[in-house]
């Protein structure tokens, strides 16, 4: 056993997720190929979607992998660095946003 | 940015022994990675073999006006290694009687042998279908008696391919050197000028795409299409394909892959990334690679980790097409950078 929680090497080992769940896994692998194939939105926003989504999720696996697949695709780093300052934006506003809640209870118990 | 090759730093990885020592050690031969020979075999493809050629390509010599930090040649300034008229002149002799449907003039930089001009006017009287010289754009803008080069290919109705490792300036720069982007952009205006890589000209203008660190190619057709919005968009630069192509770990690349501590983790990309079904078209099996010093290779890969052809006619002077035919291709890990993916060749994917 690795005395880390997260393994780098880890990563390559996600399909085997299969081996003790194959119909599950395989219907997620599955649905997960069909989400990232070009669509409405190109694969590439995709891919800079994910980026954005594996750091408000701090995935480390995530990061590694959507950073890559970003390079890839000809993402540049600063596209990349606005697809994350999206999330923290969200994450932060999404934060704050629960302000008026904490504002309403004031308010109510001592406005 | 280093300005000379690893020969003139008298690099150990100028040496091809050693590379291709590094590549058959550590991960594969402790088995954490099987060989290129025993993942072929699962599909019953080993031992690879060339079929009919249909693609001859020269290497005039390693000289060039550039040191980008990936090039597989090793090529730069530095580099002396130029073909001479005389194997110039074999190579013609082949050029004429070949039935391969492509030449393919590469180097370091082509147009920096002396005897290229020459070259290139006798081997276009052969009528070759497709004579394509690989350009490396800055050439064009070097110096000034290189500035009628896009005059001189159109003459001879040449297939200009040339390297664009992106559209934006900073990652050109990056793998390139300073102002490549700059001149590049140039000298495609200039191409485009006298009809190179318009829409319905027949003057072919294709770029070759190779990613900028130790990452695969995304998908050609992809990468085409944002290539061609991105130029068209910020300097009014049309051309015909995108040619998306892995770096193979030899040479300049794998000195970068081990000194930036990716090695590993490439090569676990590139067999990850194995696809059987490339195999069957892998450059190999129908191109021919001949060496400045007129020696012939399975592919240009193969000529800079000095693994000659396995067969009887070794030297351009011997050249026997039916004898060349079927023979078995010289394979090592580097071949794992041809079958990643959707394949990866001098003409772009092969699956
Ligand atoms: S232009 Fe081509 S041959 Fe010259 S150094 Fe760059 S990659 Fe190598
Ligand atoms: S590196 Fe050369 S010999 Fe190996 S598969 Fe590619 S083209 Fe063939």
């Amino acid at each position: 056993m690795s005395k880390n929680y997260y393994d780098p090497a880890d990563l390559r080992k996600f399909g085997k997720i299969t081996e003790w769940s194959e119909e599950l896994g395989n219907k997620f692998f599955d649905y997960y190929g069909k989400v990232f194939e070009e669509g409405a939105l190109t694969a590439r926003e995709k891919s800079l979607i994910a980026l954005a989504v594996a750091h408000t999720e701090q995935c480390p696996y995530c990061i590694d992998a959507y950073t890559k697949d970003g390079l890839q695709r000809g993402v540049t780093k600063e596209e990349m660095m606005e697809a994350i300052h999206v999330g923290a934006a969200i994450k932060s506003g999404a934060t704050l946003v629960h302000g008026v809640q904490m504002m309403n209870k004031v308010n109510k118990l001592d406005g | 940015m280093a300005t000379k090759s690893l020969k003139k730093r008298e690099s150990e990885l100028a040496n091809s022994n050693r590379q291709l020592e590094i590549l058959s050690n550590g991960i594969f031969q402790n088995g954490e990675l099987p060989t290129f020979a025993s993942k072929i075999a699962e599909t019953d493809q080993f031992p690879l073999k060339a079929k009919k050629l249909e693609i001859l390509q020269i290497n005039v010599g390693y000289m060039c006006n550039q040191v980008c930090e990936h090039c597989h040649v090793d090529a730069g300034p530095d580099r002396k290694e130029i073909m001479t008229r005389e194997t110039m002149q074999q190579c013609l002799e082949v050029i004429k009687k070949t039935g391969a449907h492509t030449l393919d003039l590469t180097g370091g930089a082509p147009e920096m042998n002396p005897d290229f001009r020459w070259f290139v006017e006798e081997a276009a009287k052969a009528g070759i279908k497709d004579f394509i010289v690989r350009s490396n754009l800055t050439i064009i803008r070097a110096n000034k008696k290189y500035y009628d080069l896009p005059e001189f290919f159109k003459k001879h109705n040449v297939h200009v391919v040339s390297s664009m490792p992106h559209w934006t300036r900073g990652k050109t720069d990056k793998q390139r050197g300073d102002g490549v982007f700059d001149k590049s952009i140039k000298a495609l205006q200039e191409l485009n000028a006298i009809g190179y890589g318009m829409p319905d000209s027949d003057l072919r203008l294709d770029l070759v795409y190779n990613p900028s660190g130790a990452f695969l190619p995304g998908d050609q057709v992809s990468m085409e299409k944002d290539f061609k919005k991105a130029l068209m968009e910020d300097f009014g630069i049309q051309f015909h394909n995108l040619f998306a192509i892995t770096n193979l770990p030899i040479s300049r690349f794998l000195d970068y892959l081990i000194a930036s501590e990716n090695y590993e983790d490439y090569m676990y990309q590139l067999v990850d990334a194995y696809n059987p079904a490339a195999v069957a078209n892998v450059m190999c099996t129908n191109t021919l690679s001949v060496s400045w010093d007129g020696y012939l290779y399975d592919c240009d890969f193969n000529q800079m980790l000095e693994l000659p052809v396995n067969s009887k006619a070794k030297h351009i002077s011997e050249y026997n097409e039916e004898l060349l035919e079927g023979r078995k291709i010289v394979i090592s890990q580097h071949c794992y950078g041809c079958t990643a993916g959707a394949g990866s060749s001098c003409q772009g994917t092969v699956a």
